[in-house]
């Protein structure tokens, strides 16, 4: 295994104290001028929050932008879907929260597998954030003096978070919606909706273009530009059931490996604890109930193994509220990852709750008694009105039954401090890149992210790139625009005159389960090598015997998810390969060889502390595993404790 | 386990916006009560793709209630039986076995039908354009607590932001009318101090964006409120009313 630092790797950190290291890169990034910025194209891939703002915010500087999205509108990117709030350090509370807490909280929830710069970035920026969506006009919750409400969220003991009621997400990215309409309005922005990105063009070294589908006419589309920008998501829906859209997918990260952009590790996903659990096999997702539901609700499985009493009938001294026992200084409140693994360790030991014994109670009796139930449906509402839609059971009454679920990945395409990729002129923001939350993301960070690395960041960073590299004039009539079109409409022929016996649907399933499975919770060597074998023969079958009805040129639902599946065929292996190279736990990742005694990750820091970036080889040789060593200064690298 | 049920759809089929569309009559069975309604059209899909038919076009995204992407005409009603439902949020426990259900897409002029239940629901974007924001910059902004909002004020300013564009109310109406989606992002700016220097361009705009993608007038049946799916208030179309007088006097002056 290759242990020494990669020269492919250059993170471009700045030096010097962490607190000073974002104004000493703006002040070395190079400015283009007012009167030339006209004279460039940008492209960014994906509306999200990470997509919204940054196409927002460049254009708002004077660059042309394209915007790409495979909705129907920009507003429906699946930012949209966060629910319990947005961290940032302004400490409106009084709690003795900082730039610096929330760094070091941040570092820690990602079991120091993060780097620090990035991380300081991220949480200087905070501040900021606050301020730009409250101008835009984001209805944040609000106390009765007009000011700002804020509640805590998991792996941090000080009250940073805002929110507006259950539904963040949903504001945060109307918000940067409204400013990329009205850039729209303004000329220089063009959003193309219902256009799936299935390759970037990439011409002497630097990415200038894409080709894009037309989801609705079917033709390939292709683009060029000065930079492209992918704001494309998490990978999450590798494991079919997830909380994630049912058209989120890995495909613009994967053919952007493919032309030479490194995927960093892989393995980090996020399994978010309270989840509404699985109840039937025609499931088509998972659905989260938000983290901030742990700052009232009590969580609780019986202390005898098998009492089917029902809950109300349980009385406290039987009940085992295993998270404060285990944790008492953060009880319902440790990090996510914790959470979940707990859940799991009392349900395979006998101890939960519902048909199949696989979920545990989330209790706001305690609460609703305490605060009273206007005052728990002011902070929830819409929250326990989905739960009780979903599960036909009322919340308010009974406990709710949770069970962890798929929800985020921490890891994703490698970039450098500027956000660039490993190719030059493709930056990776939000979700798709892998720089802020190590092995684990803290709740209420992911909006948090995709705005600062939009709003705050890539206008600064894209400016210098365009600034300082030559760029020739290229257009689509280049023959690297014409080879790329070529090589995805014989991929697109190939999916549709396969003609077998198996539905794509049946195929994402089966792929999905092995993935939860054998890289789920809890990942052992053994496992790993053999779900690799399965995956292969799997992909093997999928390209002998899928059938993809219809055409290529219509709207055809079923080829767009056929390409998707096909990409996490080839990627779901890459993640396993990356979880059975990392032979340590830590955070999301756990390797079963690598566990405390009281069954938490145990890291291997002597051998692991560094980020894996895979380098796409070719189809029928493995990836390149390259390392980009971490360093902790300011956070001293100690076991993560919770107690 | 709850005894399954078999059911008889009948869904709106057509190839593309030009070619003339019918409904076809199809079975399924087993289906459990606990299954949302587009899981259900899941396994419709299934079905016709394994039988070599081509599988139902129809909108969908997050499939918990707020991307706003799916849509559907269910026995003639926007998302279905349930209030303040989407359809992705509808579970087959409000239907019964045997049932026969009618599935079609949105219907309306401005929402014009790209395949089978998929419609171009652009014209919602292309109303924002035109005044769905507030004027500001990246980096402009004060600090967050530096604007005082009543809490009365950011809590109908929050109520009427949760729209979700879907669309269901102008299904709804008699006259394809898109009031109470203008209504929503006009009340929810013209509450807060920060929607104030733009109030009039704004209402001015985005009603004759509006007029001009061919949505009805409001004839207030109120069927735009019942549909909703996040119970947006027709008190927001009054709002929107007086907002569109007020601009009208201003304008004048």
């Amino acid at each position: 295994m290759m242990t020494a630092a990669s020269p492919l790797l250059n993170g471009r950190c700045p030096t010097g104290p962490v607190a000073d290291r974002w104004q000493k890169c703006k002040d070395e990034l190079k400015l283009v001028s007012p009167n030339n910025k006209r004279k460039f194209e940008i492209i960014v891939v994906g509306t999200g929050l990470a997509g919204a703002s940054a196409a927002a915010s460049l254009s708002e500087l004077g660059y042309n932008v394209k915007a790409f999205c495979f909705q129907d509108s920009p507003r429906r990117a699946h930012s949209i879907a966060a629910q319990g709030g947005i961290n940032a350090a302004k400490n409106y509370q009084n709690d003795n929260d900082s730039v610096n807490r929330l760094f070091a909280d941040t570092i820690k929830g990602g079991d120091f597998r993060s780097r620090e710069s990035n991380v300081h970035r991220l949480a200087e920026l905070s501040v900021n954030i606050i301020d730009q969506c409250v101008a835009q006009g984001v209805p944040f919750a609000r106390e009765y003096g007009g000011l700002l409400s804020n509640r805590t969220f998991g792996g941090s003991l000080v009250s940073r978070t805002f929110y507006a009621r259950g539904q963040t997400g949903q504001q945060l990215l109307l918000g940067a919606y409204s400013a990329l309409m009205r850039q729209q309005h303004v000329g220089r922005l063009k959003v193309f909706p219902r256009r799936e990105m299935l390759d970037v063009v990439v011409i002497d070294g630097v990415a200038r273009g894409i080709v894009v589908r037309n989801l609705v006419t079917g033709q390939l589309e292709t683009y060029a530009a000065d930079a492209v920008l992918m704001c494309t998501g998490g990978y999450g829906t590798l494991y079919y059931l997830s909380t994630l859209a049912k058209g989120s997918n890995v495909t613009a990260a994967w053919r952007a490996y493919k032309r030479g952009a490194l995927f960093a590790n892989p393995c980090y996903t996020q399994i978010h604890p309270t989840c509404i659990p699985v109840h039937g096999e025609y499931q088509s997702k998972l659905t989260l109930m938000s983290e901030s539901l742990r700052n009232d609700g009590r969580v609780w499985v019986p202390q005898k193994a098998g009492d089917t009493r029902s809950p109300d009938q349980i009385p406290d001294a039987d009940r085992d509220y295993y998270l404060e026992r285990r944790y008492p200084t953060y009880g319902n409140m440790v990090a996510r990852d914790v959470a979940s693994r707990a859940a799991k360790e009392r349900c395979d030991a006998g101890f939960g709750v519902g048909a199949g014994g696989q979920s545990v109670y989330l209790d706001f009796s305690e609460a609703i008694r305490r605060d009273g139930e206007a005052a728990i449906r002011a902070r929830y509402g819409n929250l326990f009105d989905m739960y009780q839609k979903i599960t036909d059971e009322n919340p308010y009454k009974n406990p709710m039954r949770i069970y962890p679920a798929v929800h985020y990945t921490m890891g994703g395409l490698w970039v450098d401090y500027h956000l660039q990729s490993t190719i030059p002129g493709l930056f990776v923001l939000g979700e798709a890149n892998f720089s802020d939350h190590g092995a684990n993301r803290l709740g209420a960070s992911a909006l948090m992210q995709g705005l600062a690395d939009g709003y705050f960041i890539a206008p600064y960073t894209v400016s210098n790139h365009l600034a300082t590299r030559k760029l020739e004039k290229v257009t689509t009539d280049h023959p690297e625009f014409e080879r790329c079109l070529a090589e995805t409409r014989s991929r697109t022929y190939k999916l549709l005159n396969i003609n077998g016996k198996r539905t794509v649907d049946s195929f994402h399933r089966e792929l999905g389960k092995l993935m939860w499975d054998y890289c789920g919770m809890s990942r052992s060597d053994k496992g790993l090598r053999s779900v690799i074998q399965k995956i292969r023969g799997l992909r093997e079958e999928f390209w002998r015997n899928v059938r993809v009805p219809g055409s290529g040129n219509e709207l055809n639902q079923n080829l767009e998810q056929a390409g998707r599946v096909a990409d996490f065929l080839e990627f779901g292996e890459l993640l396993a390969l990356d979880a059975l190279t990392r032979a340590e736990s830590c955070g999301g990742h756990f390797r079963e060889e690598s566990q405390t005694k009281d069954n938490d990750t145990l890291r291997d820091d002597a051998n692991f502390c560094h980020v894996a970036a895979w380098q796409y080889t070719a189809d029928d040789r493995d990836p390149v595993r390259h390392i980009e060593p971490l360093e902790f200064n300011d956070v001293p690298l100690i076991q993560r404790s919770y107690k | 386990m709850s005894p399954t049920m078999s059911l008889t759809l009948k869904v709106w089929r057509q190839a593309n916006p030009t070619s003339a569309g019918e409904f076809r009559t199809y079975k399924v069975h087993s289906i459990s009560p606990d299954q949302s309604f587009l899981e259900m059209l899941d396994v419709l899909n299934e079905q016709l793709i394994i039988n070599g038919e081509e599988p139902v076009a129809f909108d969908h995204d997050c499939r918990e209630g707020i991307c706003g992407m799916c849509s559907l005409m269910i026995n003639g009603q926007a998302h279905g039986p349930e209030r303040k439902t989407t359809t992705c949020q509808l579970h087959m426990r409000k239907f019964k076995d045997g049932d026969t259900i009618v599935i079609e897409p949105w219907r309306a002029k401005p929402f014009p039908v790209l395949r089978d239940l998929v419609v171009d629901r652009s014209a919602f974007d292309r109303i924002m354009t035109k005044g769905g924001y507030v004027t500001v910059n990246t980096g402009n902004a004060p600090d967050g607590n530096a604007i005082l909002i009543p809490k009365e004020n950011a809590d109908k300013a929050f109520e009427a932001a949760t729209c979700i564009g879907c669309g269901a109310c102008v299904a709804a109406c008699k006259n394809a009318s898109a009031m109470l989606f203008v209504s929503a992002k006009v009340s929810q700016l013209a509450l807060l101090p920060q929607g104030q220097p733009e109030r009039t361009q704004r209402v001015q705009g985005m009603v004759a964006q509006m007029d001009s993608e061919g949505f009805g007038g409001c004839t207030n049946t109120n069927e735009c409120e019942a549909a909703c799916p996040v119970g947006i208030s027709v008190e927001n179309i009054a709002r929107l009313n007086r907002e569109y007088i007020r601009a009208t006097v201003v304008g004048l002056t």
